[in-house]
This record gives C-alpha cells, structure tokens and sequence, in this order.
C-alpha cells in the first residue's frame, strides 16, 4: 500500500478511537448526562441522514426532497420487526436485534428506492424533486392510515436498543462504507453522469443503471438511518416524516457541500447541535437557516466544502510539515 | 488556501463545542427551591392551550409561593415548549430531567405528546401529573403518571348522554379528524354512548389534520339531516366547520368536546346556540371558581379558559402531594398523589387506581350571544 | 343528483383558486424555467395584509382587492430582482434551492411578525344564499369562481393581444432570439413576476374568505396543489394552468366526496407522478424533444 495511503488510515484511525474514548470518558465521569447523550445520538442518526442523501444530491448531482419518506419506510419496518420478534419469544441480544433490524429497515427503503427511482429517474432537475416530494407525501398519508403500525396516533412500545456506544461505531462504519462508495468504480461512474450524462452515456456508462444504483443505495442508507431513530425515540409517527424534514436534511447537505461528505459530517453536527444550544432563539432558527441559504446560493453555492473532502492527513500535514497534499472525492475542483 | 484555513477553523469549532456542550452540566440544584417542569406547546397551532395551562399553572405556583411555599421552600416552575411535536417534547423532557433536575413534571399538555414521552416518564418513575392530556392510553400501566382531566371516552360518553336525554336526540352525524387521536377517541366514545341509549348514528364523516375544506363533508351531512351532529376537535378547526356548515345552511346543533373553549372568541355567530362538555364554567356560582377568575384576571387581565382552571388545579395537586409526601423523593410523591383529595376549580379531584380522576363532573356549556353559558353537569354513571 | 352537483360547485370553489395561483406558477416557470416555490408565500402575504386593509383600515373590498394586488405585485418584482436575477446563468439546482430559501424565509418571516395563532378574515362580500335549480350556493362561492373567471380571461387576452404580452411568450420560447428582436428581456421577466404574484394574492384573498383562517403556512398546501394543476394542464401554458386548477379542484373534492377524505391528498400526488411519468408536457402541452 502506497505510504502515504497508510499514513493516512492510521491517522483517521487513530483519532476516530480518540474521538470515541472522549466520549468515553465524559459519559463514564457524567460530565455528559442523558441529555447530552442523546443529543450526541441524535447528531450520529442526521450525519447518517445527511450522507445517504449526499449519495444522490451530491454525487449523482439530483434534487431528491423525498428522503424522509425512506427514512419513513426504515423506521416503521425495523421497528414493526423488533416488536414482531421480541414478541415471538425469540431471545437474541440486543446488539444483534438492532442489526437485524437494520438490515430489515435499510432493505425495505432500498427496495422501494428501487421501485421509485426506476419509473422518476428519467426526469430532469424541477420535475424530479417535484415528484420525490409527491412520492414522499404519499408515504406519509398511508402511514397515517395504516392501523397496525397505529395509524395517526403513532407505534409505541419500540425498545430502545439505540446507545451511544453502538450508534458511534454503526455510524462510523456506515461512514466508511460510503467513502468507500464514493471512489469505487460505481461511485466514479455515478459522479461522471454529474458532470456531462450524455458523454458518459457515451463512454458506456449505463447511466439508468447507476442511477437508480445511487438512489437506491441513498435509500437504503437512509432506511439504516430510519432503523436507528426509531430504535432510539422509542416511538413513531408519521406526521414527523413531513416535507419540512427532507427540507432539513437538504439544507444540512446543501450547506455542508454537495458531493463532500465531510462536509455533510460537520454540517450535520453543526445544525444539530446548534438549535439545541440556541434553544432560546428557536423561533429565529429557521429564519436564519432560509436566509443562509439564500446567499449561500448565490454568494458560495458549493457549499462550505464544496466536492472536496477535509482531509485530517491534510489538515495535520499543513499544521505541521506544511505540505500541500489534498485529498478528493471524484476529481472536483476545490 | 483560504478554504483550508475555513475548515479547519470549522473542525475546531466542533471539538470546542463538544466540550463547552459537555462542561455545562447540571449545576446541584439549591436545596431551598423545589423544582417542577412544564411542558406544552406555546408556539404553533395549539400553543392556546399549552399557553393556557402554563399561565394557570404559574399562578398557582405564584400563590402558593406567597403562602410560604411547600414546607418553607418555594416552588420554581420551568415551562418548556414542546411545539406540539412529539420529538421537541422528548426533548423538552430529558432536558427537564438532566438539566433542570425537577422532581415532577406537569405535562404533556396534548395527548400525543403526553404518549410520547409516556414510556421514558414511566422508565424514570417520574411523578406526573397530565393537566390536560384526554387520551385513555396515557395512565395505563402507567403508576407514575396521573392526569387532572377526565378522559376522552369519558366526555365523550358524556356528550351523548346529554344529547340523547336533554336534547331528546334521535339521529346524530360524527365529523372527525382522521390523524388526530383526541377527536378519534372522543366520537369512538361518543357512538358507542348514543347507540346504547338508543340513538342512531345516521353518517360518520371524516377530514384530514391539514384540510381546511371541510365542504364535500358538510355537503353529505346536510343531506343526512341529523337531529345533531359532533365534531369534537380544536377551535382552530370547529370555528370554520362550524363557519361552513352556516353558509350550507344547516340547521342540525353541534356538539364538541373541551377541545371548542375559546371557539367564542372569533366564531360567536357561527357557534350560535351549540354545545360543548368542559371543565368548568365561568359562570358557575363557585366561589372557588370565581375566585380563581379574579386572580386570573388580575395577573394576566385574561379571562381563564379550562386549560387554565386544569392548569391551576394541577399545580396545586401537585404541590399538595409533594408536602403530604414530605420529600421530594418520587415513590414518596407519587403515593401521595395517589391519596388526592382535592377541591380544585375544575370539580372534587380524587384519583382512581389508573391515575384517572374519579367520578368527575363534566359541565355542558351553551355557545350563547357569543358568550359561554352554563346548562348543566353530567357524571356517567 | 342534487348532491353530486352541489359536490361539483364545491369542487369548482376550490378549483378556481387553484387556477389563480397556478397561472402564477406557469408564468415564471415559462419565462425563466424555475418552479417559484415562493409563490405560495405569496398568496399568504396577500391575505395578510388584505386581513390589515380590512380590520385596521375598514377600506372597501373593492380597494382591498386593487391595494394589495398592487402590494403583492411589487413585492413579487422585488423578489425576483434580489433572489432569482443574480442566478439566472446558474445551474438550475442552486435557482432551485434559493426558491426554496425565499419560501422558507418567507414563512418564517410572517410568523415572526403575525404570530402562529390564525388571525380571521372578516366577510369581505354580503352573506347569501342563493338558489339555483334547487342547489344552494354560496354568495361568496359565486364571487370566488366569477372573480377568478373574470381575471384569467383578462390575463389571456393581454398575453394575446398586447406588444408586452407578446413579449412575454417571445422570452419564453426563445430568450436569446427575443433580445435579437429587441426585447427587454429583464423589463418582461418583472412584468410576469408582477402579474402572477398579483393573481397569486388575489387567489390568497380569495381563498382566505373562503377557508376563514389566515396563517404563516397557509401557502404551503395550496401552493404545491397549484403547482400539480399547473403541471397537469401544461407548464407555461397559461390556459392549461386554468385547465389543471379546475381539475384539481374537482378531483380533490369528489375523492374526499365519495371516496376517503384521508386519501385525497396522496391522490393528488398520484396525479402528479402519473402526469409527469408518461406525459410531462401536461394536458395542452406539446412534445418537445430535448436536444443533445
């Protein structure tokens, strides 16, 4: 392996397991209470929401204002199987339930991104993102009415198999799966179709193909993501899963920078965080947040990262040896 | 170059933050001041009734202060908003908990926030005491959580009661809000009660939370033509049902449930000579009702609505409770209130096994020159 | 039969503010190709302030309604010149993003300065119930469709017969060849701004007498059910917006009618996914072919 590649996994290595025995520590002293934590849980679930999406906005360079409708599909089934299983008598541990319905969760989206994405991708930019906010609304009025998982009023009685210590590590290999994603040779093709469709159609890329690839992988993660919330509220409704919240998790992703995943990480931490410390100024957040964007879009529509990564190696590198390495996802400019 | 400097300044923002975040920890809180949380929604849609019980709540705190607080220690009430989303008030809760450290919580204020957060209250057996919260779910297997309200089905039982025998109804239409637990349960009451007494329920029609044309629905019940028809939901959305139903012309009386106080306010004509159940009526000749109007009026120069009498009254169970108790210990308080006995504004406040006030008095209000009037109470039986 | 046409009156109540605030959608999306989510803020802001024109300052309806059109108008023209100008050569997604931005910031304005709590918009129109062939009507049923009638044909026939309106379809067929021919293009881009948003606050005034409660988000359903009608009938086709906004009144009416209130939402959206899978052009629309 090349060496400066090494260096490089041992140093984001190295300070992913810092980063966790932090946590470590502040949970173990209660310097960080229940509340804290699960505002920390809260963070974790939005980076995994906030990746997914990226997939598909920023990678395939799509309007998908739908995703709370997959995240709908992952909560409701993970936490209908949970229920379904602890009910059985089956007795598993914990860990392994969370996983298995995960995987129940991340499978249905996918498949419904599958189902979605087949017939919608053929759409240009406008007329896409109006039809994933149709598709999504319609996935919400049959949550409304669909009595076994409560219809309205909501499910209730989800065990809460969600903490700190396994949703850091879900999220952190969650994380790597999509950088991985990203430089894989489907991750490259789906970015070419970004760039110019028609020519990579005509290098051979079967763009219809990779493009229901990215949305359905998008959904699929955001299906994990939905398993996770619902294991950690405890309790669903459908009327959370509006157009406001794919609205949040676009802006998060918008702002982070479309096609940079470190970018969705910071973002998604940072518009976590803040309305919570803020909670004073609540009523200003979304003014702030519109008004943010407006000038983001016209002033710095990459977003704050742009396509490119933050690169720990680099930032190190240039804090100390002062080299001008620079790490990027797919060749965008910086 | 510049971007670099940016990000690693953003990356630098986020750790100091973790820390800041994890340094501010609940302070110890004073051993003189008893702390107890509020949670409702004051902003949005139903942030009248979270307002309201809040205002009523903090007057009685005000009052009870003044008398020399709970066993020498004065009482703090910390409200927060809970938006009317179920996750802001989990939020709102844990946060009440951790950062506040209350010993018990007066909330939720609407029944779906009160089911969300049932579960975590129950796990941390804290004291709670719903001021307003109908929903029958909420106090099942549930024994730290108690509610001053009487339940859905209880009301609407009520309802039918008095249509059937005081307003000699034969044939009543429902009209409810689908997506919208408290009107679901309050009609599912409301039938089961009119069938039992020999009524029919000549059509059941139903609206989205969202919708504000309520005309293909009105349309279809004009032509049913019900003796009466109940539409038990929120002012926001009985005013213009109400509105509608005028200009189709239809002469069929309404009736709703405790959702409609205030519906006097903007819809006075459209409400003209219909009915609801409350808590308790402003004109009631009580002196402990008129007394708590005066006050009421004085702090706040508002006129109460029930979720400020169902507010106030829960304070006071509340505070009654933790100084039979003698502790703020919470196995110590919840026993204690399960011993209530209490001559609240809202009517004699004892509590069953389940947490549900025992026998309680629903009072029936007539919608009358846009003023609230009194009829008559209804206890089932 | 009596029901269903009393049902189909209701449908053409709600369909005809459709088509108003359609027609504003297909405008601008015919002249700059940018799905103004905006609009329906715009509708909210124009019963607003018709709601201060009526309660603070008791004016006259017929000067309510010139007022805020007016108001509205410029408010629209405004947007357009400090949110949309300045992307007119960007890629489409960042146009649409910022649209998204104006909306949200909108909302949020209003209910910052109106506060939640719904505010009620006082009977504009005298109160009656007429009679027609033993089907009740509203008068403010009959004032809502006649004036939304009323105003369409106004807005076609200036699109069809006057030098401006005549530049507006030029700018939307082909903007480089307008300029060749001399056309002010940003001049034509305020002026379609101007009258949809003025067309959008008609509908929201409308709409507001109707439905009673006016608040922040009030634009938020009316305006995405515009847009589908807009959509359905042919986007940039003025008379196709007409066309969708009637259909989709009469749709969501007769399903909530006869068959479940809970439904007719998500049917509307069906409408918009089937549309847009098999014939995005819409009703009126033509087939066009994207180049390479």
């Amino acid at each position: 392996m090349d060496k400066n590649k090494r260096r490089a996994y041992m140093i984001n290595t190295i300070a992913i397991i810092t980063l966790y025995l932090a946590f470590f520590i502040l949970i173990q002293t209660k310097t960080m209470n229940k509340y804290f934590i699960g505002i920390a849980i809260l963070t974790c679930i939005m980076i995994i929401m906030a990746m997914s999406l990226n997939i598909v906005a920023g990678f395939l360079g799509e309007m998908a204002l739908g995703h709370a409708g997959f995240m709908a599909i992952g909560a409701y089934s993970s936490a209908s199987f949970s229920i379904a299983l602890f009910n059985s008598g089956i007795i598993l541990p914990d860990l392994v339930v969370l996983i298995l319905a995960m995987i129940v969760g991340g499978t249905m989206a996918g498949i419904f991104g599958i189902l979605i994405g087949t017939p919608t991708l053929r759409l240009r930019g406008d007329y896409l993102g109006i039809v994933t906010i149709g598709f999504s609304e319609i996935i919400r009025i049959f949550f409304i009415n669909f009595q076994p998982t409560g219809g309205a009023a909501g499910l209730k009685g989800i065990t809460r198999l969600v903490n700190f210590n396994n949703v850091y590590w879900i999220t952190i290999v969650i994380a790597i799966l999509i950088f991985t994603f990203g430089r894989s040779k489907q991750g490259r093709a789906i970015i070419s179709i970004r760039e110019d469709e028609i020519a990579s159609e005509s290098a051979g890329v079967p763009t219809t193909r990779y493009k229901v690839l990215a949305f359905s992988l998008a959904a699929f993660f955001a299906g994990l993501g939905g398993a996770l919330y619902a294991h950690y509220i405890a309790f669903l409704e459908p009327s959370k899963f509006n157009f406001m919240f794919s609205i949040e998790m676009f802006v998060i992703v918008v702002l982070g920078g479309l096609g940079s995943l470190t970018g969705s990480i910071i973002s998604a931490i940072v518009l976590t965080i803040l309305p919570e410390m803020l909670r004073g100024f609540a009523q200003y957040r979304l003014l702030v947040y519109s008004l943010v964007l407006i000038i983001m879009m016209i002033f710095r529509p990459q977003g704050i990262f742009g396509r490119t990564e933050f690169s720990l190696t680099g930032a190190i590198d240039i804090l100390i040896l002062r080299k001008n390495t620079k790490k990027s996802v797919g060749g965008g400019k910086s | 170059m510049k971007k670099r400097v940016v990000s690693v300044l953003l990356a630098a923002i986020f750790i100091a933050s973790i820390f800041t975040f994890a340094g501010c920890s609940s302070s110890g809180s004073k051993s003189d001041v008893i702390k107890i949380g509020f949670i409702g929604p004051t902003t949005g849609d139903a942030a009248i009734y979270g307002t309201s019980a809040r205002d009523g709540a903090m007057l009685a705190v005000g009052e009870i202060n003044s008398a020399g607080g709970v066993d020498g220690k004065q009482l703090e009430l910390i409200a927060y908003d809970s938006k009317g989303d179920q996750t802001e008030a989990i939020n709102a809760y844990n946060r009440l908990r951790d950062q506040d450290g209350v010993v018990a919580v007066i909330g939720g204020t609407l029944s779906g926030e009160t089911l969300a957060m049932k579960d975590i209250m129950v796990q941390d057996k804290m004291p709670v005491l719903s001021p307003t919260a109908t929903a029958v779910d909420v106090t099942v297997d549930a024994p730290n959580i108690f509610r001053v309200c009487f339940l859905d089905s209880y009301q609407g039982a009520a309802a039918a009661n008095f249509s059937a025998d005081t307003l000699g109804a034969k044939t009543a239409a429902l009209l409810i809000g689908t997506g919208n637990p408290y009107s679901e349960g309050v009609s599912a009451a409301y039938q089961s009660a009119f069938v039992a007494k020999g009524g029919t329920i000549v059509g059941s029609e139903s609206y989205g939370t969202t919708d504000k044309d309520f005309s293909a629905q009105l349309t279809k019940i004009k032509e049913m033509n019900p003796d009466v028809v109940f539409v038990p939901d929120y002012v926001q959305t009985v005013g213009p049902i109400m509105q509608k139903a005028k200009e189709l012309g239809i002469t069929s009386t309404f009736i709703g449930a405790d959702g409609w106080d205030g519906v006097q306010v903007d819809y006075a004509d459209a409400a003209q000579g219909n009915y609801f159940t409350n808590h308790y009526a402003a004109d009631s000749p009580s002196a402990t009702v008129q007394n708590f109007i005066k006050a009421y009026n004085t702090k706040y120069t508002k006129v109460p609505n029930s979720f400020s009498a169902l507010g106030y009254d829960a304070a006071y169970v509340m505070a009654e409770a933790i100084k039979t108790a003698g502790s703020t210990e919470s196995a110590a308080i919840i026993t204690a209130l399960s011993a209530t006995d209490y001559p609240g504004v809202t009517g004699n406040l004892k509590f069953d096994a389940q947490g549900d006030p025992k026998d309680k008095e629903v009072t029936i209000i007539k919608i009358d020159g846009g003023q609230l009037k009194f009829v008559t109470t209804v206890v089932n039986k | 039969m009596n029901l269903f046409l009393q049902q189909v009156i209701n449908g053409l109540n709600v369909g005809s503010i459709y088509a108003l605030i359609a027609i504003g959608y297909t405008m601008v999306y015919g002249i700059i190709k940018l799905i103004n989510f905006a609009h329906g803020e715009i509708m909210m802001f124009g019963a607003y302030f018709a709601f201060i024109a009526a309660t603070s300052f008791q004016m006259p309806v017929w000067a309510i309604l010139v007022l805020v059109m007016t108001i509205m108008a410029i408010i629209g023209v405004v947007i357009e010149f400090v949110a949309y100008r300045p992307l007119r050569n960007a890629p489409r997604l960042s146009a649409l993003i910022t649209a998204i931005g104006v909306s949200l910031f909108l909302q949020n304005l209003a209910l910052l300065i109106f506060k939640p709590e719904p505010k009620i918009m006082p009977k504009l129109f005298p109160e009656m119930t007429v009679s027609i062939g033993g089907i009740d009507i509203s008068s403010t049923t009959l004032i809502t469709i006649g004036l939304s009638l009323v105003f369409m044909v106004l807005l076609d026939l200036y699109i069809r017969k006057t030098k401006q309106g005549r530049a507006m379809r030029a700018v939307s067929e082909d903007k480089d060849a307008a300029i060749l021919m001399g056309v002010n293009v940003n001049r034509t881009i305020s002026l379609t701004f101007a009258l949809g948003s003025a067309l959008g606050a008609l509908g929201g005034i409308l709409y507001s007498v109707a439905y009673i409660q006016i608040y922040p988000t009030m634009g938020v359903m009316p305006g995405l059910k515009a847009f589908i009608a807009a959509v359905l009938g042919g986007i940039g086709i003025v008379p196709g917006a007409m066309l969708g906004g009637f259909i989709i009144g009469m749709v969501e009416t007769l399903t909530k009618a006869y068959l479940s209130t809970t439904w007719a939402d998500a049917i509307v959206f069906g409408i918009l996914i089937i549309v847009l899978l098999f014939k995005p052009t819409g009703i009126l629309g033509k087939n066009t072919r994207e180049k390479v």
